[in-house]
């Protein structure tokens, strides 16, 4: 008889007057005996409704199935056949409108938790089992992947465990793309983050960091060998020889090419609201803003050498997660936080748990309310932001009610730092040094539903394609990307 | 890791370092920068590239000691080597079709203007090469300097070389004496790239200077670095770091450079602290 209480097992969590603090995990996880009595509640659907829900087919029912029988290592190894990073996922996907949405339990009462399910199992593999890294054997097909986020980790995986040699190319010092620069510690610890690479890497993946396609390479000497190119030798200071030579690259570099690309550069460039003021000292991107403290880990400083500054009282314009990453984020360095959303909070991106934790940790919802200028000191440093309140008018053609502004509703937020959260651009490196790689005219790159460029042996997924969404949607794609690359270069 | 493999200290507070880099070595251009990070608690710094050489796979960066990251790279020497080397980033140069330059660099700017001084001269343009520092214990490269443009003259500011004045100083002469540039390029501190373009605009003579602001990534992720361009926000690091010095806000620009002065003041304490214990250290051992 399964366990037919309406509640979901709660999970555990630090306080919020004392995590608002520091930066250690909100959640803190299921024990086993939490872990199996939710599993409990699982009917294990036939039809399995859950699986439809989830972006990379995890087989949801069967690996709850093993967690109710105790056996975690077997319901690790089941969430694996599909998912290479079930630690993240279990954290950070928008469960609600995947999985648990189309749960039975979900039509009355509360869905199962699946998701902290999941997280468990991941858990306890890494502390507690084994992570396996079987692969097919090697069939001399080479891939190289352009970004190290969550669809590029995720078609390097895939590929690998297909027998493909894999290198994954990242621009920044540390692979884990928004994994390790966007979203913060408390959320997603990074230790964590370093394990779910460390088991893609053992599957043979070699990751190359400090590497930017765009700039360093092109995707077409990808294709076709980094020794290939001439071009002038050198440039360099008096004591150095002059002469110019035809070798054109130094032998340090290996002469790899690849029999296909994933781009999976992610949505790299932030949006600001042309606004007055957006370029006074104080205001960040919330990409900056998050990057300074996840990445460099500012939050440290002066330990760490990277600083950031929030004053008294913080702004964070936006209302998606990334907005609630950087508004908790701003509340843990000791600052007073508002966010302002145009918008009521039932048209709010974010999830409704972040909310729930932003409010939990003092963080003030400004709705219905329109920056339209910052203002500075005499030393461009911010002061203040001016707002308009809004009102809902007509649905758009996404059916979400356009804000209208309430004439005359014109006021000053006394504030010292303005955090920029209204969304990304796809990175333009990529599409200006690869002309013959179709993109949209907003600059994502276009692909098939399988991830098939225009253009041959190339393939995207991510964030590049569809502009900014979720970690798991990102992992979908690569998934079908990496599924793409093997049907076409079969033989 | 990205070896150092040589050092050459150009005076006393600006350094010569040659990077054991393949990939950024491959494909660098005059104008364009690395990012580099020393350690693990690291800040990321960007530096122009000041030299390349292929073949060897190794880039030049000259910097001055300005602040903690700068000063802790200058602890380091020949055989150590950087955790990270990222580059090259940003747009190169683009000197193209330009007969006739004024190359202008002020103190570290220097190192920055002597390669797109030599590209220009190299290419057969006729390059007048105008440099200005402190005094003349700090004059840098001069050999390299005279050998890439047809006319080079150096100015210190208290006149200790000969030549009383400001960068500016030289170039107003030029100008007035009617000598017609098809461009003219500044580098150095943001109020010497200022006012070269305040000097140029009434010749409506095309002026170009190098940004350098606080960047984290560099590929365009961050906006840290965002410049308002002839009313428009543009990333340095994407659009840039070259543009046009008519169109830039220079008050931002400015007030921009200082956002986190207090914290570099900070930061550059500790590493004074940090070498002290060092120092201190090192002679309780030496002293056993």
């Amino acid at each position: 008889m399964p366990n037919m209480s309406l509640k979901k097992n709660p999970m555990p969590e630090q306080e919020p007057a004392i995590r608002a603090a520091n930066f250690k995990e909100v959640a803190l996880g299921y024990t086993r005996e939490i872990a199996m009595a939710e599993a409990d509640r699982c009917l294990g659907c036939k039809h399995a409704p859950c699986v439809t829900g989830c972006p990379v087919n995890v087989p949801i029912p069967s690996f709850i199935a093993k967690i109710k029988e105790g056996d975690f290592q077997a319901a690790y190894e089941i969430i694996r056949t599909q998912n290479g990073l079930p630690a993240i996922c279990g954290r950070v996907c928008p469960q609600e409108t995947q999985c648990e949405s189309k749960c039975v339990r979900g039509i009355k009462g509360e869905p199962v938790g699946i998701g902290r399910l999941e997280r468990f199992a991941a858990d306890w593999a890494m502390n507690e089992g084994q992570v396996s890294a079987e692969t097919a054997p090697k069939n001399g097909k080479r891939a190289a992947v352009v970004g190290s986020g969550p669809a590029g980790l995720t078609c390097a995986a895939d590929l690998a465990r297909a027998g493909w040699t894999v290198t994954v190319y990242e621009a920044l010092h540390t692979p884990g793309g928004v994994l390790m620069y966007g979203i913060p510690e408390f959320r997603l610890p990074k230790a964590l983050v370093q394990k779910e690479i460390d088991n893609i890497r053992k599957l043979g993946v070699e990751i190359v960091t400090n590497a930017v396609v765009g700039r360093a390479m092109t995707i077409d000497e990808l294709l076709t060998g980094l020794r290939r190119e001439q071009v002038p030798s050198q440039a360099s200071l008096g004591d150095s020889k002059e002469s110019q030579s035809l070798v054109g690259a130094s032998s340090d570099l290996n002469d790899d090419k690849y029999d296909a690309v994933f781009v999976g550069s992610g949505a790299g460039l932030p949006n600001f609201q042309k606004i007055p003021g957006e370029s006074l000292c104080g205001v960040y991107s919330a990409n900056e803003f998050l990057t300074r403290i996840n990445l460099m880990k500012a939050y440290t400083f002066p330990q760490a050498d990277t600083p950031v500054k929030v004053g008294q009282r913080v702004a964070v314009i936006g209302g998606g997660n990334v907005a609630m990453d950087a508004a908790r984020c701003a509340r843990r360095l000791g600052a007073e936080v508002s966010i302002v959303y145009r918008r009521s909070e039932a048209e709010m991106p974010a999830r409704a748990e972040e909310v729930h934790h932003a409010k939990e940790e003092g963080v003030n919802f400004l709705m219905l309310t329109n920056p339209t200028a910052i203002k500075g000191d005499e030393n461009g440093f911010v002061s203040a932001m001016t707002c308009v309140k809004m009102a809902l008018g007509e649905p758009d053609a996404r059916g979400r009610r356009r804000p209208v502004v309430i004439e005359g509703s014109e006021f000053e937020l006394p504030v010292e730092t303005v955090i920029v959260a209204i969304g990304n651009s796809p990175n333009p490196l990529i599409k200006k040094t690869t002309p013959d790689l179709p993109t949209e005219t907003w600059g994502g790159i276009t692909t098939d539903e399988m991830g098939r460029c225009g253009k041959l042996h190339v393939y995207a997924g991510g964030d590049a394609v569809t502009g900014a969404a979720t970690v798991i949607l990102a992992m979908g794609a690569g998934k079908k990307a990496a599924k793409a690359i093997i049907e076409d270069h079969q033989g | 890791m990205f070896p150092i493999v040589k050092k050459r200290v150009l005076n006393p507070t600006v350094t010569l370092m040659e990077i054991k880099a393949p990939l950024v070595a491959r494909k660098a251009l005059p104008g364009q920068f690395i990012i580099f990070r020393i350690d693990e608690e690291g800040e990321r710094i960007p530096l122009t590239i000041a030299g390349y050489d292929r073949e060897q796979g190794t880039v030049t960066i000259i910097f001055q000691k300005v602040g903690y990251t700068t000063e802790k790279l200058d602890t380091l020497n020949e055989g150590d080597a950087l955790l990270d080397f990222v580059g090259p980033l940003g747009e190169p140069s683009h000197t193209e079709g330009v007969k006739r330059a004024a190359v202008i660099g002020g103190g570290l700017g220097v190192a920055i203007a002597y390669p797109q001084a030599k590209a220009l001269h190299e290419a057969g343009c006729e390059v007048d090469l105008i440099v200005g520092f402190r005094n003349e214990e700090l004059i840098i490269l001069k050999e390299e300097l005279a050998a890439s443009c047809k006319e080079l003259t150096v100015m210190t500011d208290d006149g200790s070389n000969g030549h009383k004045g400001f960068v500016t100083q030289a170039l107003q002469e030029k100008l007035e004496a009617g000598v017609q540039y098809d461009e003219v390029i500044a580098i150095g501190p943001l109020p010497m790239m200022r006012a070269v373009c305040e000097l140029t605009k009434p010749y409506a003579v095309k002026t170009i200077v190098s940004m350098n602001p606080v960047m984290i990534d560099g590929t365009g992720m961050c906006g840290g670095c965002r410049v308002t361009v002839g009313g428009e926000t543009k990333f340095a690091c994407v659009d840039g770091p070259d543009f046009d010095g008519h169109l830039i806000d220079w008050d931002e620009a400015i007030a921009r450079s200082r956002m986190f002065r207090k914290e570099e003041a900070q930061a550059k304490e500790k590493g004074h602290l940090c070498r002290r214990e060092a120092m201190i250290e090192e002679a309780a051992k030496g002293a056993e």
